[in-house]
């Protein structure tokens, strides 16, 4: 069994199918992209992995744990879905940043309340929780510095440029530890030349033991760092493969359709 | 009778204003947000039944909201009202977390629902999320029509005159009838001081929520 299995999966709003039975796999380590035109089901398909959307029916296993199983969801708690929530981790198109905190404060704040929650009942444990918090607040520095942004810590997000706030998102959304990060077409919002800095934090990223999903309109991004590729077309897996059985040789004419469009020189 | 002399005592009829003014703040701001969370509710029937009563609070005069609740429980129930504050205070309460409820809503649904979910995404309760995430946000924008309503209410406080309630106003008009006018122009000043500081009180809490933009 793979790392991850989609099977079934059904969404739609109101009348409108958005998507009609989706499935596949992901192997942990390996980054898939999914490129498609825009009303295509990318973008709800992500949201539906982060439980940001509730599919109609369908099954979603990851690590051999049932995350969601459309026959069951309704009697799943809040708490029980904000655990299961926690395996995915979500890099919005518009960063999302909270405008109130620094870029620092925003990648601890979520990890700072967790320790808080866990711990409010063991006040014995007082030690313990200074020294998790620490910790917390010595990671997320590190995680920034990593992507660049030492002398941004403690900068507000509308004192940083675009590709900054997005750097900042993503180094949030690692902070949870996601098994895995989800990409929502994290630089479709940015300028070009601002383009270029968040890829290559997303590319750096890639190690065996991370795995993403990438929804991108950046196809040399899709070809060059993923190693799976899926693309979308009216809710539906259209093609799917490694980037060169993809991009190289589309079977289905709407790929071609697709790609041809894309690569069109103006 | 002399400056000196009418200027205390109208200061003393002014503190009447003021305990309208602040029992008013104390409690129509949180009356306000339960209003508001009527009116923003999913199920259909509270949110019809606050935003009617929203409606009907917001489209009489509040100097009829007075008479109502001065008069009628006297008119219809046969229980007179006896205390002239007291009945001040429902009609000015009432009225003013209206006019707040709706301030609130605007603020709460200004908010991107990008940061409900940026929020969700990141593990945190609802609780968390309204507390930690969109709470400031709402106050940062609320401020400025916050400092409005509020500056009105200091001006409204003398409609309390119209049930004879002994505030500034109705002191003033003791001094005309007697043949006295000045004071009836002169208790502007009073008004202009307290809308005066408590401007400088909402452009400090603005400066002070600068440090942030969204």
């Amino acid at each position: 069994m793979a790392f991850l299995e989609v099977m079934g999966i059904y969404k739609n709003f109101g009348k409108t199918e958005v998507l009609k039975g989706i499935d596949f796999s992901l192997e942990k380590g390996e980054v898939l992209a999914i490129i498609g035109s825009s009303g295509s089901g990318k973008t709800t398909l992500l949201r539906c992995l982060n439980f940001l959307e509730t599919p109609d029916s369908g099954c979603i296993t990851l690590n051999k744990e049932v995350l969601f199983d459309g026959r069951q969801y309704k009697n799943m708690r809040e708490d029980e879905i904000r655990k299961k929530r926690l395996h995915f981790g979500l890099v919005f198109q518009s960063f999302n940043l909270f405008p109130q905190y620094t870029a620092l404060q925003n990648v601890k704040l979520a990890a700072e309340l967790m320790i808080k929650d866990e711990r409010k009942e063991i006040v014995a444990a007082k030690a313990q929780w200074t020294a998790a918090l620490e910790e917390v607040n010595q990671e997320a520095q590190n995680l920034l510095i990593r992507v660049g942004l030492e002398d941004k810590m403690h900068n507000y997000p509308w004192e940083l440029s675009g590709g900054q706030q997005q750097r900042v998102a993503i180094v949030r959304a690692l902070s949870m530890k996601p098994d895995i990060l989800c990409f929502d077409e994290p630089t479709s919002a940015l300028d070009p030349e601002l383009t270029g800095e968040v890829l290559k934090v997303i590319k750096g990223l890639k190690s065996s033991d991370r795995t993403m999903i990438v929804v991108t309109h950046e196809m040399e991004f899709a070809k060059n760092v993923a190693d799976k590729v899926i693309f979308m077309a009216n809710g539906v897996i259209e093609e799917e493969g490694t980037p060169e059985q993809v991009f190289e040789h589309p079977k289905s004419p709407l790929t071609q359709a697709f790609l041809n469009k894309s690569f069109e020189s103006i | 009778m002399g400056f000196t002399q009418v200027t205390l005592d109208l200061l003393i009829s002014f503190k009447e204003n003021c305990t309208i003014f602040a029992a008013t703040l104390l409690f129509a701001l949180p009356l306000g947000l339960l209003i508001s969370m009527g009116s923003m509710n999913k199920f259909f029937p509270l949110r019809w039944v606050t935003k009617t009563f929203v409606w009907i609070i917001r489209g009489t005069p509040l100097m009829l909201q007075l008479f109502i609740v001065f008069y009628v429980p006297g008119i219809m129930f046969n229980a007179p009202m006896r205390d002239r504050m007291l009945a001040t205070l429902i009609a000015f309460i009432i009225n003013y977390a209206c006019y707040f409820s709706e301030i609130y809503r605007g603020g709460i649904e200004s908010i991107a629902q990008g940061q409900y979910e940026a929020g969700q995404v990141l593990g945190m309760t609802k609780a968390q999320i309204f507390f930690k995430v969109i709470l400031l946000q709402v106050i940062k924008r609320i401020v400025p029509p916050m400092g409005n309503e509020i500056i009105t209410l200091v001006k409204d406080t003398s409609l309390a005159r119209i049930i004879a309630v002994g505030e500034i106003l109705f002191a003033a008009e003791r001094y005309a009838g007697r043949g006295l006018i000045w004071p009836m122009f002169y208790i502007g000043v009073y008004f202009l001081l307290f809308c005066g500081g408590l401007t400088l009180l909402f452009n400090y809490v603005e400066k002070k929520l600068d440090y942030f933009r969204g």
